[in-house]
């Protein structure tokens, strides 16, 4: 290695095989209460729907479980160690207590169906966290039944779906930036709309004049990013929400980015119609590997009606329940009330802050954004020179020249010891380095990160195979994909 | 803010540095009239130990220590301890989905195993990383036979999980997919005579769920005769996971969705959980989510990657298989070392004795009260028909601090007073002979009030 890592050094970490290599029978890790019922003979009972064998299933003790999980974890990159700036993606710190409140025995055990008597505490930690929602983005109305951003999108373009229909017509198609992460058109197929492609102008905005354009009455809605995945707030954001509304549709903002936002601006205010937030962005529940998310979908007034079964009310007596009884509902994206364990953490993050901390918070992630934009614009082409938010996109242009792309560099990164930023999306941005610090990051942490990308630039003058053939310090090298795309292994099966 | 990591100097230097004069420099491209200029009305910030205050008082308002009798989608099973204490280890939890593989190997090779054992248990090729939840699976391998077969309908068992199919319903409507129910037979089983009726040359598939929603095992077999004779797909359901361990898999089905917080998840008031789709290698390239598969480096080592990437949103943008993203994958590894603990023999015994349990509290509840759907198969839950209406005996039953069954008037009002009991292992024998002392009560006392009522309505005749 050419230049020294502060950041990082290596150490030694354990080897481990499947799981099923370590089986063999007569190992548990298992142990059941003696039967207070009489047993019973599953043969007698369920005839030929009796199953005879669990096949290959493991059986092994719990020090190997315990062992076989924790050198698992030993070999992934993680918020607890260190800056993982994937842009859009919004890895901030995940309090602990968050973790701690989620498992009380009286919210952790609840079941769906326990009588609304005594599930007053879940009911109260949703309307609680719907208030504070609704505060936060400027809405008038709230949802918390989808289980993730994606379903999010889905949930809200059915809204303006059953909207439009109320109006007279679905209408056709949904605009969509070029600049937009791939799930804004993926859901609008899965809404039923054709998706229209809208390009992005010389600052990296949405182009009003083609906006206004492409804007025709088979136009239901436009979904924006904002500020959009440039980490660019639409400045003529006021404009936009008017020539939607002037020819009847309506404004969508997916809220991945409402990080740069909370306690600052409130899409509400500024002319939003329907949107979704990510908890697992915004809000600081675990990303947990990829999952689970929670995609809350907030709603002007007009859309209300729309909103999925059930629907929290409070009842004449004080207490809260759900409403079923909602004639003009899009009906339900997913069984019971959403991922509600998410609900809990992100009430948590919201009371640990309070509005002066989300106020902090936000700035601190403009901050950082900034603070690296202005250290690496030398090193690194910045494509669109329009002020950053909460995270900046680069471009792979300068290195290019010597054939180094941009996952080239993500992947030298890794070697020192931080988690690579998104690659090669935005996709209006060939070869995009697109980095979201978050508010998490401290001056040294930061300053460490600025050391390495600069070590980086100057290794692919110098020696630019290194950065082609990185990582070195990982405990595998560059896998092939390719290979598992044409063959694909899919599960582990015995030998013989 | 204790979770900031910035002095007021550091703020200070960096905004120098960048060349603000100071913070709202960098807000600037918000236009005015916008910005906010005054604090949010949520509540003021709060100390940890105030956080834990708030959310026990939350936490005892809910019923906490209650005995269930609650499943039908969401089931109470025990969670080893260890589950816990793996998936707080902050290089899982705090860990993005698996893109960089170099450095993502522990959680990789974990969704790897988690594949493994789900197509071990459902007999099927090729499983998914984790879906939503068991509902938007459902839907999912629903939209992914008809991508396979070209054809625009759905025929739909009534005894599938209702919220599932409100899910189905509420997709489906916009995707032009033409769906018809079946109803179920005296023995609460999909009744084949109606399935025949309604399967046509445009049947994509036949969904059912099995065991079914009131806990009757389906005749997979027959079902999935009727359907490949119009060469319509079997899509099968399974809301209780921990059924595996006894209950054949039904492996005539096309695509299995099935639903994974038995295994270790809590129940959490409805979620989160974990939905997985398993299927047949041949249809790998139209199911939705994600998928690892296995490979190896530039020195021949094993390593692990996410492959087929091809049939994804951020790849294929309006043309991807689905609009899925985020998934579940803290949950699937909740149900990943819940199905190592158990494995081969304990997931088994773990089975029979949620069968075991049921079958006394049908015993002995059957003693007073009707238990619905005798004749076929079941697994750890049943209907029971009731004299007096079912939330008047829950109400008795919650002051001795159990819940009852669940209900059924609302999903199924031709069932009359109706409700769902489950019996998983954590259901002691003394909560069910409670219940089924106020059962026994309740229709003791409604027999003896018709009797009175009889008896009065005699008397006038009697009377010379």
């Amino acid at each position: 290695m050419s230049h020294i890592t502060r950041k990082a050094t290596r150490h030694v970490n354990q080897n481990e095989g499947l799981i099923f290599e370590k089986s063999s029978p007569g190992k548990a890790a298992w142990k059941l209460p003696p039967l207070d019922v009489p047993e019973v003979n599953p043969t007698e009972l369920l005839g030929p729907a009796e199953r005879k064998t669990l096949g290959t299933m493991p059986e092994v003790s719990e020090i190997e479980i315990i062992r076989h999980f924790t050198r698992l974890s030993t070999w992934n990159y993680a918020i607890d160690l260190g800056m993982y700036p994937l842009g859009s993606c919004t890895m901030k710190y995940n309090p602990r207590v968050n973790e701690v409140v989620s498992r009380l025995d009286g919210l952790a055990n609840a079941h769906p169906y326990q009588p609304e008597k005594i599930s007053q505490g879940a009911l109260r930690v949703i309307k609680m966290l719907s208030d504070c929602l609704i505060e936060i983005t400027g809405m008038d109305s709230i949802t918390l039944q989808p289980a993730a951003g994606a379903h999010g999108e889905l949930t809200g373009l059915l809204l303006v779906r059953a909207y439009q229909q109320s109006h007279g017509n679905p209408r056709k198609k949904i605009l969509i930036p070029d600049s937009a992460h791939g799930t804004n058109p993926a859901t609008a197929a899965t809404a039923g709309y054709a998706v229209e492609n809208l390009k992005s102008n010389a600052q990296g905005m949405v182009d009003v004049a083609a906006l206004e354009a492409q804007m025709d009455p088979d136009v239901a809605a436009l979904m924006l990013t904002n500020p959009n995945t440039l980490g660019i707030f639409e400045q003529e954001i006021h404009k936009i929400a008017d020539i939607l509304h002037s020819k009847g549709g309506l404004l969508y903002m997916d809220g991945a980015n409402m990080n740069a936002l909370v306690g600052k601006v409130r899409p509400g205010d500024f002319g939003v119609d329907v949107m979704h937030l990510n908890l697992h962005k915004t809000f600081s529940t675990p990303h947990g590997g990829g999952g689970p998310g929670s995609g809350p979908v907030a709603v002007k007034q007009m859309l209300e009606p729309f909103l999925p079964t059930p629907v929290l009310i409070t009842k004449p007596d004080g207490t809260l329940g759900f409403e079923y009884q909602r004639p003009q509902s899009v009906g339900r994206v997913r069984a019971f009330y959403g991922n509600f364990g998410m609900f809990v953490r992100a009430l948590a993050y919201i009371l640990a802050n309070g509005p002066d901390g989300l106020r902090q918070t936000t700035e601190d992630a403009v901050l950082n954004a900034n603070y690296l934009r202005k250290h690496l614009a030398r090193a690194y082409d910045l494509p669109y020179s329009t002020p950053t938010m909460h995270e900046v996109v680069f471009s792979d242009k300068l290195q290019a020249r010597q054939g180094v792309r941009t996952m080239d560099l993500a992947k030298r990164l890794i070697d020192y010891g931080f988690h690579p930023y998104t690659t090669a999306f935005p996709l209006i941005v060939p070869g995009a380095l697109m980095i979201e610090p978050t508010e998490s990051e401290s001056k040294e942490e930061l300053d460490l990160f600025v050391e390495a990308m600069k070590a980086i630039a100057e290794e692919v003058e110098e020696d630019p195979q290194l950065v082609l053939t990185a990582p070195h310090a990982t405990r595998v090298s560059r896998l092939d994909e390719t290979a598992a795309a044409r063959r694909p292994v899919l599960r582990w099966k015995p030998e013989n | 803010m204790r979770y900031l990591p910035k002095s007021p100097s550091d703020r200070e230097a960096m905004l120098q540095a960048i060349g603000a004069r100071s913070i709202d420099d960098l807000f600037a491209p918000i236009p005015a009239e916008y910005r906010l200029n005054r604090d949010l009305k949520i509540p003021r910030q709060m100390a940890e130990s105030e956080i834990l205050e708030w959310f026990r008082d939350r936490s005892r308002e809910n019923g906490d220590g209650y005995a269930s009798f609650l499943g039908a989608g969401a089931y109470s099973h025990y969670r080893p301890v260890i589950i816990d204490a793996l998936i707080s280890r902050g290089e899982f939890l705090t860990a993005y989905t698996p893109y960089q593989a170099e450095i993502s190997q522990g959680t990789l090779q974990s969704i790897f195993e988690f594949q493994t054992m789900v197509c071990e248990l459902t007999g099927m090729e090729v499983a998914n990383a984790s879906m939503y939840d068991g509902s938007t699976a459902t839907t999912e391998a629903v939209m992914m036979a008809r991508r396979i077969t070209g054809r625009n309908g759905v025929v739909i068992a009534r005894s599938v999980h209702p919220e599932y199919r409100e899910v189905l319903e509420t997709y489906g409507h916009h995707q032009d997919l033409q769906a018809a129910t079946v109803p179920f037979t005296h023995g609460g089983r999909l009744d084949p005579k109606e399935l025949e009726k309604a399967v046509s040359s445009q049947t994509a598939c036949v969904l059912i769920q099995s065991p079914n929603f009131f806990g009757t095992i389906e005749d997979v077999a027959a079902i999935a005769e009727i359907a490949h004779k119009h060469g319509a797909m079997l899509a099968v359901a399974i809301a209780e996971a921990v059924s595996l361990g006894v209950v054949e898999p039904p492996r005539q089905a096309d695509i299995i969705a099935l639903e994974m917080q038995s295994f270790g998840v809590p129940l959490g008031y409805g979620g989160p959980y974990c939905g997985v789709i398993a299927t047949r290698e041949q249809y790998v390239r139209q199911m939705p989510g994600r998928l690892v598969g296995q490979t190896t480096d530039r020195n021949g080592k094993r390593g692990f990657v996410l492959t087929l990437a091809t049939r994804e949103q951020h790849i294929r943008r309006e043309k991807a298989t689905s609009n899925i993203c985020t998934n579940q994958a803290l949950v699937a590894l909740m149900a990943n070392i819940f199905m190592t603990i158990y494995g081969k023999v304990g997931l088994r015994e773990l089975a029979k004795q949620n069968l075991a349990k049921t079958a006394y509290a049908v015993q002995q509840f059957g003693k007073s009260a009707n238990v619905l759907f005798a004749g076929a198969p079941r697994f750890n839950e049943f209907v029971l028909q009731t004299s007096e209406e079912p939330r008047a005996i829950n109400g008795r039953i919650l002051g001795h601090k159990i819940v009852g069954g669940l209900p059924l008037e609302k999903f199924y009002p031709e069932l009359g007073n109706a409700s769902l009991w489950c019996c998983t292992e954590m259901v002691t024998r003394s909560a069910i002979d409670t219940a089924a002392g106020v059962i026994g009560e309740s229709e003791r006392s409604i027999k003896a009030g018709q009797q009175e009522e009889f008896a009065q309505d005699e008397m006038p005749e009697m009377a010379p």
